[in-house]
């Protein structure tokens, strides 16, 4: 008897608390509007919305490789399952042409959709919470001006029990903080722009920044490195593991350019962020280098040192051509009966010791962030699919060796590089790890570093 | 550095430094003809082969990493006598202008094949990304790598017989 | 120039009084054609006007061979470059001579061996080679008939000449081979041969399949890098890494202690090292290149402002074409100036050369240069010995496109092996080298002023172009890198502004269009801060764009569809007819365009006197990057008398894949002390990603016409049918090539 009553108080409170939970959690719809995808948007605003739309590198997501602009369908690999990108194009009926203005700002805000359900946070709903009204105002003018398109995304391929969308509230009560960016007074009107834009649209810690079990960004790491699409995003606080510090200048040259000197080319999903940034002015560019270099804060002193030299040996285009007889790093000659020394004076050195000006020549690995990051991923990856030629746009080019070099080779090689270019310990596991990248069981997505276009297929790991 | 390649089936002894680009081995020093120097930098392709059965660039391949694997050029798919399908594709659409970078196309033609042997128009692109042709000869040589497709269905040929051919 | 007929006669007389009804017949048609002449004329007779390249090498064993054993080699002083000559040079051959082509063997260009045809180039070897080939041939024929019908004292009009022999009514035969003894060859040929009619033809207008394709795809012998000589060594030069840089120091005792290494060549600037394995000498390159210090001056214009610059060198100007007198009083007209960089060749295969200075003093040199005759001129010239002691085997290269870096590695190697004589020396150049040594075509502004009277039909056209000279080619040494680098150089020699119906930076600067009143002015650049010289079409890619750019506006301001605009001004049937077959294959009009996508057209005729060919093509843009892909291209040629149809087809589907890469793509770079487009990385070209789903090539055959110049008529037509699809499908019209995704983009807004 006594268990019966305790069983139906706890469910009493399970129902009470599940019914309390959803009805907190609960979103109504908002009702469609016919007009929205017809409207006039005045073209200054749509511009606007163009520039932000970079900033939030909407595009990435929300095109499949080769497929029409906004429409969805890419799908998005998390650690709890598939899910496919929607289809953001003004289509009344597959797309949101029917979504007002408002129906689009709770999106951005809270993670809901026009019809009231909840939005997976990788739609980083959790940044562009921080977007203000009349930014997105701007977006939604440009979005509702793209071409519609007639396109459904497959169905969501989640771990049970995720595909029921009602547990998102949970999630979002954990670690959604609505409410718009409390400007930093102490910090300069530059600062703040960049904290704006790379906190809100641009969620930079969306890869930067590690994730927890629930999958959400772990707020006392942050920027303290992620991954993103199979690549490793690298830190980008105060633990940058770039053998030069990174300085507003070179922040602000490389997200412009997408490639700087002595850092080398960004690759992956970098790639299209650094590529889409283009339409971005100059003021808003260095704004965000102002913030992002800021949370790097000020390098150690043997940190700054080391960047010293290595900027005399190969800023100003490498005046100075390190060559395998003449070395920063540890004699090559101590490591010269390394079983991947030779690989690399064969395959590598050739490029990555021509002192060919950056981005095309290859980057001297003095400088590699990759080199010296404690995640060997990024090289792996360069490794073994190379940087893809752009589409007739200029572009670092770098062949794939995954069939030139088999598993223990890559491994011999990318020992090699560690030993040699940097003082961190060895790696481990790299036969491993080369091996599941090569296979797609670690799936990895190759982008041409000129970024934008995915045409025509990604090259990724064979089945 | 003496070496054992394994070229087209056969066994070569091979005597060159171990940091020679497989590509310089191939045509000194087995008299190969087919794959060609296009740019060393891995950027054409013109120097395509085979490394166990998947497309590789023989510029940026050294020596010393070719050592017991299974080496396929040109030459292992036929002969002028009795050409392999792919071969008796590209003579058939006539598809080569001046003709340098096909010995690479046929190469990833021939890995592709290998392993998708109904490939898409978006397949074969795909494998091709690193090909470059000048003449403009690409729309050829897709209707040539189809047409092996067709000529190794019909024959249920593989692509690469690995015959030994010089 | 009476030697003409004597040296006929007296050599014809040796063969047993033979052939004299053959020859007076001949001599007799020659006679006829000639103003009345008293036989001992005091002034020498101009000798008449021979077919094709037979004027400039009249003898007929110059061109056609026949050995006693009946084999059959015919010597051409053009090239095989890629595009295919070959066999449509052996067909004429085989046609005119009744024999399968498998019995021809075609020699192509070597200075000690066949005609000197100059350069392959202008899309002139069918018009030159190809008539003189086949008028040699048509001439033989009828000598080797005379010679049978003397021998059987038959009338020659009763035999006939097939596979190889000749055959009598009655069945009797006598093979080629037979038949000829001696010089029976060594005479001039005639200026009209029998030549057999269309309806004649068993091998002239068939597909027959390309003779050295097979080769090609085995892995046979095939190209000047595949030589392989006894006692060959390889050799790497190294350039300096700007036009103008001077040698500052150099140790090269490290170099030469290097394995392998045979020696290590300087002369002036001219620095390269010679070693036994090929991988060796790439080493000691490098090392070399390493070890050399150079001063650079800074003398490169700004590329920012590459067409202000080009405007500023301007010097003499020139009157392509002129009538009436074009006037814009008031009224509508179109006003543009439209731009082109310079941009490369692109030789997939770097440029190689071998040579080797013999023991004897003399030199063989093998190149896969566009000109045999001239690049021995140069190179003997640079090396101070008499060009009777150098010789220049033509083997083919990968395309060239016209003047690219083979004459001057032809010009390293004879170099090095001047100075390291007794084994074979071959040049390989790096990608790197030839990227940033090359020379390009050259970058030119034009600016265009039209109008279009009551009648709809365009009134005034005023048209000026500013360009380098689009020719550099050997003559001398100062052509030479090698003859410009190394000590007691031989400059450049500057050219200078030449107008001619061949066309040069002008070329296609006239539009075939009926205009009242015209005028066309080349303002000529002699200076040439970037090396230029010929590629593919020379001036008329930049002309035609500019040229179907502005005929596209003004059918708008007519408001005309732009194909019944171009039709309105063609006079020439043949010109109307290309048009008219493109657009109708392509379905012009017909379809709606959807969204996102543009439909172009445009015509040129190459060189207003080569082949006609109109293309339509439709593409796409994306809205988002500004990213252009053509999805299908429609055209029509009309090349004259179509000798080998699937040639025309696949020279012409290049040509537009080729242009639709330069129109896209396209720009060589630099800063003002070097170029800095040094591979394909940094000068991207077409990839699969973006080839076009269908390219089709209609031909118009013209039967018993003259052959016109195939090779390059699409390179403008394309550029400018890219370019109005553009206009069309993002309503601006982009003036300054090339179209990159960034100036669409831009165009576009967002």
């Amino acid at each position: 008897m006594r268990f019966l009553r305790a069983i139906s108080i706890l469910l009493t409170l399970a129902v009470i608390a599940a019914v309390g939970f959803l009805l907190i959690g609960w979103r109504s719809e908002i009702p469609p509007d016919n007009r929205a995808a017809n409207a006039q948007y005045p073209p200054d605003l749509v511009a606007k919305g163009a520039q932000l739309a970079a900033v939030g590198n909407c595009i990435a997501c929300h095109t499949e490789p080769g497929q029409e602009a906004f429409a969805g369908g890419l799908p998005v690999p998390t650690p709890f399952g598939t899910l496919y990108s929607t289809n953001i194009t003004p289509d009344p009926e597959t797309g949101i042409g029917r979504w007002s203005e408002a129906a689009f700002v709770r999106a951005m805000r809270e993670g809901v959709d026009r019809e009231g359900n909840h939005l997976y946070p990788a739609f980083p709903y959790d940044h562009f919470t921080w977007v203000t009204d009349e930014d997105n105002k701007a977006l939604y003018a440009f979005l509702m001006t793209r071409e519609p398109v007639k396109a459904t995304a497959p169905a969501n391929d989640l771990v049970f029990p995720l595909q029921f969308r009602p547990l998102l509230v949970g999630w979002n009560l954990l670690f959604l903080r609505e409410g718009g960016m409390q400007p930093d007074t102490s910090q300069s009107e530059e600062w703040n722009r960049g904290r704006y834009l790379a906190e809100g649209l641009g969620h930079c810690g969306a890869c930067h920044t590690p994730r927890n079990a629930f999958g959400a960004e772990d707020r006392n790491h942050h920027f303290g490195g992620g991954e993103a699409e199979g690549w490793q995003a690298y830190a980008i606080n105060a633990s940058s593991h770039s053998p030069v510090p990174w300085t507003v200048d070179s922040i602000a040259f490389y997200l412009r350019n997408g490639w700087h000197e002595l850092h080398g080319v960004s690759r992956g999903p970098m790639a299209e962020v650094t590529g889409n940034l283009g339409l971005l002015p100059d003021s808003d560019i260095r704004a965000i280098a102002t913030y992002v270099a800021s949370v790097m804060g000020e390098p150690s002193p043997e940190r700054k040192e080391k960047g010293e030299r290595l900027t005399r040996s190969f800023g100003n285009g490498g005046a100075n051509i390190t060559t395998a007889a003449l070395d920063e790093n540890k004699a090559s000659a101590d490591l010269s009966g390394h079983p991947g020394a030779a690989i690399y004076g064969a395959a590598c050195a050739t490029c990555h010791e021509s002192g060919r000006p950056q981005p095309y020549g290859g980057l001297n690995f003095s400088l590699s962030t990759a080199v010296n990051a404690p995640n060997p991923q990024n090289i792996v990856n360069v490794v073994m699919f190379g940087l893809p030629p752009g589409d007739g746009q200029p572009s670092a080019v770098m062949p794939a060796f995954g069939n030139t070099l088999n598993d223990q080779q890559v491994a011999d090689l990318l020992g090699y590089l560690r030993a040699r270019f940097s003082d961190q310990p060895a790696w481990t596991g790299l036969t491993d790890l080369v091996a599941k990248t090569r296979s797609g069981e670690y799936p990895v997505t190759v982008l041409a570093s000129d970024g934008i276009e995915r045409a025509p297929k990604n090259v990724g790991a064979k089945e | 550095m003496t070496i054992t390649l394994n070229v087209n089936g056969q066994n070569h002894q091979v005597d060159a430094e171990p940091d020679t680009p497989l590509l310089y081995v191939l045509r000194d020093d087995l008299e190969l003809n087919a794959a060609k120097y296009g740019c060393g930098l891995g950027q054409c392709g013109a120097c395509t082969i085979m490394i166990d059965g998947r497309a590789a660039l023989s510029c940026v391949t050294p020596l010393l990493v070719a050592e017991g694997r299974e080496i396929t050029t040109v030459e292992g798919l036929g002969t002028i006598e009795n050409p392999g399908p792919i071969q008796q594709a590209f003579i058939e659409k006539q598809s080569a202008q001046c003709g340098y970078c096909i010995a690479g196309m046929m190469m990833s033609a021939a890995a592709l094949l290998k392993h998708n042997p109904k490939p898409s128009d978006d397949d074969i692109r795909s494998a091709l990304r690193t090909n470059l042709c000048r003449c403009g000869t690409h729309m050829r040589i897709m209707a040539a790598i189809k047409r092996a497709s067709e000529l190794m269905e019909q024959a249920a040929v593989p692509a690469a017989t690995n015959r030994s051919a010089g | 120039m009476d030697t003409f007929n004597k040296a006929e006669i007296t050599r014809r007389g040796l063969l047993a009084g033979t052939g004299a009804l053959v020859v007076s017949f001949s001599v007799a048609n020659a006679l006829a054609q000639q103003p009345a002449q008293p036989p001992a004329a005091p002034a020498p007779a101009k000798p008449p006007a021979l077919p094709g390249s037979l004027n400039t090498d009249r003898f007929l064993d110059s061109w056609i061979r026949i050995d006693a054993d009946g084999k059959i080699t015919v010597f051409t002083g053009k090239v095989e470059l890629g595009q295919g000559i070959r066999t449509p040079l052996i067909q004429v051959a085989a046609e005119e001579l009744n024999v399968e082509p498998g019995d021809i063997e075609l020699i192509t260009a070597d200075t000690a061996r066949t005609p000197d045809e100059g350069f392959t180039a202008g899309s002139q070897s069918m018009q030159n080679s190809g008539t003189a080939i086949r008028n040699a041939a048509a001439q033989v024929r009828e000598l080797l008939i005379g010679q049978a019908a003397t021998r059987w004292n038959l009338p020659a009009d009763q035999l006939k000449a097939e596979k190889k022999t000749i055959v009598a009514p009655d069945g009797r035969s006598i093979g080629y081979g037979e038949l000829v003894a001696g010089e029976f060859l060594h005479v001039e040929a005639q200026p009209q041969s029998r030549l057999k009619t269309p309806d004649q033809f068993s091998v002239i207008g068939r597909d027959l399949q390309r003779v050295d394709i097979p080769g090609k795809v085995t892995g046979g012998v095939a190209y000047i890098q595949d030589l392989r000589l006894d006692g060959m060594v390889h050799a790497r030069v190294v350039r300096p890494p700007s036009y103008s840089a001077t040698l500052k120091t150099l140790d090269a005792s490290a170099i030469e202690a290097m394995p392998g290494v045979i020696s290590v060549v300087r002369d002036g600037n001219f620095l390269a090292v010679v070693a036994e394995k090929e991988y060796q000498a790439i080493k000691a390159m490098r090392a070399l290149e390493q070890a050399a210090e150079w001063d650079e001056p800074a003398n490169l214009p700004d590329q920012a402002i590459l067409p202000a610059e080009l405007v500023a060198m301007e010097g003499d100007i020139g009157t392509v074409a002129e009538s009436g007198a074009p006037a814009f009083p008031n009224g509508p007209t179109f006003e543009a100036t439209f731009t082109r960089p310079y941009i490369m060749h692109g030789s997939i295969g770097p440029s190689c050369g071998i040579a080797i200075m013999k023991p004897d003093g003399t030199m063989d040199v093998w190149s896969h240069t566009q000109g045999v005759f001239p690049d021995r001129e140069a190179i003997a010239q640079m090396l101070g010995l008499p060009e009777d002691k150098v010789r220049i085997i033509h083997v083919e290269g990968s395309g060239c496109y016209g003047h690219n870096g083979a004459d001057d590695a032809a010009a390293d190697a004879a170099l090095i092996a001047a100075k390291v004589p007794g084994r074979p020396i071959r040049v390989q150049w790096m990608r790197e080298q030839e990227h940033m040594w090359e020379p390009y075509g050259p970058g030119m502004v034009t600016k265009i002023k039209a109008s279009v009277g009551p009648d709809g039909k365009i009134d005034n056209w005023a048209y000026d172009l500013w360009s380098n000279s689009h020719g550099t080619r050997p003559g001398d040494a100062g052509s030479l890198l090698a003859g410009r680098t190394k000590g007691n150089a031989t400059p450049l020699k500057l050219p200078k502004l030449s107008i001619n119906p061949n066309g040069n930076g002008d070329r296609n600067a006239d539009p075939l269009y009926a205009i009242p009143n015209r005028r066309i002015l080349w303002h000529f650049l002699p200076d040439m801060p970037l090396r230029v010289s010929a590629l593919r079409g020379l001036g008329a890619q930049p002309n035609v764009f500019s040229i179907e750019s502005t005929m596209d506006e003004l059918a708008i301001a007519a408001k005309t569809d732009p194909v019944e605009f171009r039709l309105k001004h063609l006079t020439d049937n043949r010109a109307a007819d290309v048009v008219k077959l493109a657009a109708e294959k392509f379905g012009w009009g017909k379809n709606e365009v959807p969204r996102g996508h543009g439909v172009g057209f445009a015509f040129a005729r190459y060189k207003n006197h080569a082949a006609y060919l109109a293309i339509a093509l439709e593409l796409q843009v994306e809205q988002e990057t500004g990213r252009v892909r053509v999805i299908r291209a429609v055209s029509a040629i009309d090349s004259g008398q179509a000798v080998n149809p699937d040639g025309i087809r696949n020279q012409t589907e290049g040509g537009i894949l080729q242009s639709i890469s330069w129109t896209l793509y396209e720009a060589v770079t630099f800063d003002r002390t070097r170029i800095t487009s040094t591979d394909w990385s940094s000068y991207p070209i077409m990839r699969f990603a973006s080839v076009p789903d269908t390219v089709e090539v209609h031909i118009i055959d013209r039967p018993g016409t003259p052959f016109l110049g195939t090779g390059e008529a699409a390179q403008g037509p394309t550029s400018a049918a890219v370019a109005n699809a553009v206009r069309n499908a993002i309503g601006k019209r982009l003036f300054d090539l090339p179209l990159t995704r960034s100036r669409v983009k831009t165009a576009i807004g967002a």
